[in-house]
C-alpha cells in the first residue's frame, strides 16, 4: 500500500516537473504573438481540466468503494478495549489470531493519543485517534502472524515516542 | 509639500507616503528573512536529532524546539506573505502605514511571548496546542507558560486582523465591497470582464475573507484554551476543539501562500513582457479557492471515527477539488506566460517559477494523503511534514525571496545570481523527499527518538536542510545588504 502511494505521488510530481521543464526549456526564443500562444494554451488547458476531473472521479469511486472505514467489519467481531494515558497503553488482550475479526475500542483517560498498529514489517496497517470523551472503534483482521506494535501517533507530551505496546498475533489452527 | 497637503490633507505628503510604505515592507522582509534563517537552524537540529549521528538532543528539548520551529515558521510565513500582499495592494489602494507598523510591533511582542513561553517556560505542546495537552503536561511546563503561549498567538492574530481590516476598508472604498474586489460581479453578473481589474485585488479579497474567518476561529479556540487552563472546570468538547484548531491552522497557512502568489502575478509579467490579467477562469478559480480553503480542513480529522462517514467522504472530495485551481489555472497560467517569452532567468524569475512549481507539485502528495484509504496508513507519519514542507520550502518561501530579489535589484533584470537558487532547490527537494520516503516507511511525525532503521533518513534530511539553509543565506545575504538602497516604491 505505502509503496503504491509513494510511486503514484512520485509519478504525479514527475508529470508536473515535466510540464515545467518543457516550458522553461522553450522559454528563451520569444514568440511575440502572445495571442496565438495563449489560444493554443487554452485548448490544451481544456483537455488538462477534463483529464484532472476524470482522474478525480475515477480515483474517488475506486478508493471509496467499499467504504474504507467500515469495510473490514466482520461478523460479531471480538471486542478488545484499548485504553491510553500519558504515557502507556492498556490493552484488554494483547494477543490475536490471524483471520479473526477484532474491534478495538480505543479511548483515553487524559489527552489525545493515536492508536496505530504496525505489522511485523514495521508498516502501519490501521489506525485511529484516541480522543477524550470518545470511544473510536477500529476494525482489524490480522493477515499475518508475528509481533505487531502499537505506537502512539498523536503527539501527547514528553514520552510520546516511547508509548508502545506489543500485540502477539498467532497463526490460526 | 504644500500642494499635496492642499489636495489631500488626510494623507501624508505623497513622497514620504511612498517612502514609508517601502521602508516598512523592507523592515518586514529583513526581519522575516532573519527569522526564516534562525528557524531553519532549528529545523536542521530537529532532523539531525532524528538522525542521531550529528546531534544528540534530549526529548524534552526536542519537543520545545519542535514547538518553536512550528510556531516560528507559521508566524513568519504569515508575516512575510502579508508583507508581499500589502506591498502590491498598496499600489492599487491607499493603505495605512501606521496600522502596518503597529501590526509589526504587536507581532514582535507576540514573538517575545511565544519564545519566552517555550525557552523559559518549557512549553512544548506543539504549535497546534491540541486541546487538552497544553493543560496536561505532567509537570513539564507550567499553566502560566501555556497561557503565555496562547496569549502570544492571540496577540499575533490581533495584529493580522488590524491589517486585514485596513485592507478591507481600502478595497471597499475603491471597488464597492470585498465581493466586487473578488470580481464576483464579473464572474456571475452581466458585467463584461474588466481586464484592468488588478489580480492582486482579487487575491487580497480572497485572503481577507478566508483569513479573517480563520483568525476569528483561532481567537475563539485560543480563548477557550486559556479559559480551560485557568479554570479546568471549563472543559470544552475535544472533537469540537480539534475542528476549530485545524480550521484555523489550515486556513492561516494557506492564506499565507495565497498572499505570496501576488508576487508571481505582478512580477512574472514584467519578466515575460506579457500580461497576466483577470479572466473568467481566473475569477472562477479564486472564487472556488475561497470556499475550498475553508472547507478542506476535515482531511485532518479522517481518523476520528466519531465523524460521520459523509463528512469523511466530503473531506476526501474537497481535498481533491481544492488542488484543481492551482494545477489548472495558476500553474498553467504561469507556464503559458513563460513559454516562448524570451524571459531572462535571474534569481528573481527563477525563484518565482520555482515557487509556482513547489505549489503545484506539492498538491500531489497532499491530495493523495487526503484520501481516506491512504490516510489510514499515512496520517501523522512524516508524509504530512513532507507535503507541507514541499509547499512551504519550494512554494511559498521562493515567492517571498523572489519578491525580495525584485525589490533589491530595483526591478532591473539579470542582476541577481541564480546559482544559489539551484542549491536551495536541490536541498529543498531532497529534504522533502527524506520526509515523504519516511512517511511511506510508516515513520511517525513528531518523534524525538527514531529507531535505528529510520535514522539514515534523518541524516539525509539534516544534510539537505543544511543545504537549504546555505542556499537561503546565499540568496538572502545580497538581498539584506542591498535592501536599504531599494527604491521601487510600493504606493503609486
Ligand atoms: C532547512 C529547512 C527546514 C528543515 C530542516 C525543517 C525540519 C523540520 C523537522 C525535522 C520537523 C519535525 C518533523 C517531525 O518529526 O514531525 C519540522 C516541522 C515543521 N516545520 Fe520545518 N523544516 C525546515 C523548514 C521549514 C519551513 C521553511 C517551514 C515553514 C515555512 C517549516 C514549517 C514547519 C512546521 C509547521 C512544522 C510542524 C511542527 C510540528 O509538527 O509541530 N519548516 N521541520
Ligand atoms: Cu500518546
Ligand atoms: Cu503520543
Amino acid at each position: 500500500m505505502q509503496t503504491t502511494v509513494l510511486s503514484i505521488s512520485l509519478l504525479g510530481m514527475l508529470l508536473v516537473t515535466a510540464a515545467f521543464v518543457f516550458a522553461i526549456r522553450n522559454s528563451k526564443q520569444r514568440n511575440d504573438d502572445y495571442g496565438a500562444v495563449s489560444a493554443k494554451a487554452y485548448g490544451i488547458r481544456r483537455w488538462w481540466m477534463i483529464t484532472v476531473c476524470a482522474v478525480g472521479i475515477v480515483a474517488t469511486v475506486a478508493t471509496l468503494t467499499p467504504f474504507p472505514l467500515t469495510a473490514s467489519t466482520g461478523d460479531n467481531p471480538r471486542i478488545i478495549k484499548a485504553v491510553s494515558g500519558q504515557w502507556y497503553w492498556q490493552l484488554e488482550d494483547t494477543t490475536a489470531t490471524v483471520g479473526e475479526p477484532i474491534q478495538y475500542h480505543v479511548s483515553t483517560v487524559d489527552v489525545n493519543h493515536g492508536f496505530a498498529i504496525y505489522n511485523p514489517n514495521d508498516r502501519i496497517i490501521a489506525q485511529t485517534q484516541a480522543m477524550p470523551g470518545y470511544i473510536n472503534k477500529l476494525n482489524v483482521t490480522f493477515t499475518e502472524p508475528g509481533k505487531h506494535l502499537v505506537r502512539c501517533l498523536e503527539y501527547c507530551g514528553l514520552a510520546h515516542h516511547s508509548m508502545i505496546v506489543e500485540i502477539q498475533v498467532s497463526e490460526a489452527n | 509639500m504644500s500642494i499635496t497637503e492642499a489636495t489631500s490633507n488626510s494623507v501624508e505628503d505623497s513622497n514620504t507616503h511612498t517612502k514609508n510604505h517601502l521602508n516598512l515592507v523592507k523592515l518586514y522582509l529583513a526581519i522575516g528573512i532573519l527569522v526564516y534563517a534562525l528557524m531553519m537552524i532549528a529545523g536542521v537540529a530537529l532532523r539531525a536529532a532524528q538522525g542521531a549521528s550529528y546531534l544528540d538532543m534530549n526529548p524534552q528539548l526536542f519537543y520545545q524546539i519542535m514547538t518553536l520551529h512550528g510556531a516560528g515558521m507559521v508566524g513568519v510565513t504569515g508575516l512575510a506573505g502579508l508583507a508581499v500582499n500589502w506591498y502590491f495592494l498598496s499600489r492599487h489602494v491607499l493603505l495605512s502605514t501606521k496600522i502596518f507598523l503597529s501590526a509589526l510591533l504587536l507581532s514582535l511582542i507576540a514573538v517575545a511571548m511565544i519564545i519566552g513561553s517555550i525557552l523559559i517556560g518549557k512549553f512544548a505542546a506543539g504549535w497546534t496546542f491540541l486541546y487538552p495537552l497544553p493543560a496536561k503536561s505532567l509537570g513539564i511546563w507550567s499553566i502560566a507558560s501555556a497561557v503565555t503561549f496562547a496569549a502570544g498567538l492571540l496577540v499575533l492574530g490581533v495584529a493580522f486582523l488590524l491589517v486585514y481590516l485596513d485592507m478591507a476598508i481600502a478595497i471597499s472604498k475603491k471597488y464597492g465591497n470585498l465581493t466586487r474586489g473578488l470580481g464576483l460581479h464579473m464572474l456571475f453578473g452581466r458585467a463584461p470582464v474588466d481586464t484592468s481589474h488588478p489580480t492582486t485585488v482579487v487575491a487580497s479579497s480572497m485572503v481577507i475573507i478566508v483569513n479573517v474567518a480563520g483568525i476569528a476561529v483561532g481567537a475563539v479556540v485560543l480563548i477557550m484554551t486559556i479559559a480551560n487552563l485557568i479554570s479546568p472546570a471549563i472543559a470544552p468538547d475535544a472533537l469540537l476543539m480539534k475542528h476549530l484548531i485545524y480550521f484555523f491552522g489550515h486556513v492561516f497557512i494557506n492564506a499565507s501562500i495565497y498572499s505570496a502568489i501576488t508576487a508571481v502575478y505582478e512580477i512574472l509579467p514584467k519578466y515575460t513582457r506579457r500580461p497576466w490579467t483577470v479572466s473568467k477562469p481566473f475569477l472562477a478559480a479564486w472564487f472556488a479557492a475561497t470556499f475550498m480553503v475553508m472547507a478542506v480542513y476535515p482531511h485532518h480529522l479522517l481518523m476520528d471515527f466519531a465523524m460521520p462517514p459523509w463528512a469523511a467522504i466530503a473531506g476526501q472530495i474537497i481535498s481533491y477539488t481544492s488542488g484543481i485551481p492551482v494545477l489548472v489555472v495558476t500553474a498553467f497560467g504561469g507556464l503559458t506566460l513563460v513559454y516562448r517569452s524570451g524571459i531572462r532567468w535571474d534569481a528573481c524569475s527563477s525563484l518565482l517559477v520555482l515557487g509556482l512549481f513547489g505549489w503545484a507539485a506539492g498538491v500531489v502528495p497532499a491530495v493523495i494523503d487526503g484520501m481516506i484509504r491512504v490516510n489510514m496508513v499515512m496520517h501523522n507519519t512524516l508524509w504530512v511534514p513532507g507535503h507541507f514542507h514541499f509547499y512551504l520550502i519550494l512554494g511559498m518561501l521562493p515567492m517571498v525571496l523572489g519578491f525580495a530579489a525584485y525589490l533589491t535589484t530595483n526591478g532591473e533584470q539579470g542582476k541577481s545570481n541564480k546559482i544559489p537558487v539551484y542549491i536551495y532547490a536541490a536541498g529543498g527537494i531532497t529534504l522533502c523527499m527524506s520526509f515523504l520516503v519516511s512517511g511511506s516507511l510508516s515513520i511517525p511525525r513528531r518523534f524525538a527518538v527514531h529507531q535505528e532503521s529510520w535514522q539514515w533518513l534523518g541524516n539525509v534530511g539534516a544534510i539537505a536542510g543544511t543545504t537549504v539553509l546555505v542556499g537561503t543565506l546565499l540568496i538572502a545575504l545580497p538581498i539584506l545588504f542591498r535592501l536599504p538602497g531599494a527604491t521601487l516604491s510600493a504606493a503609486r
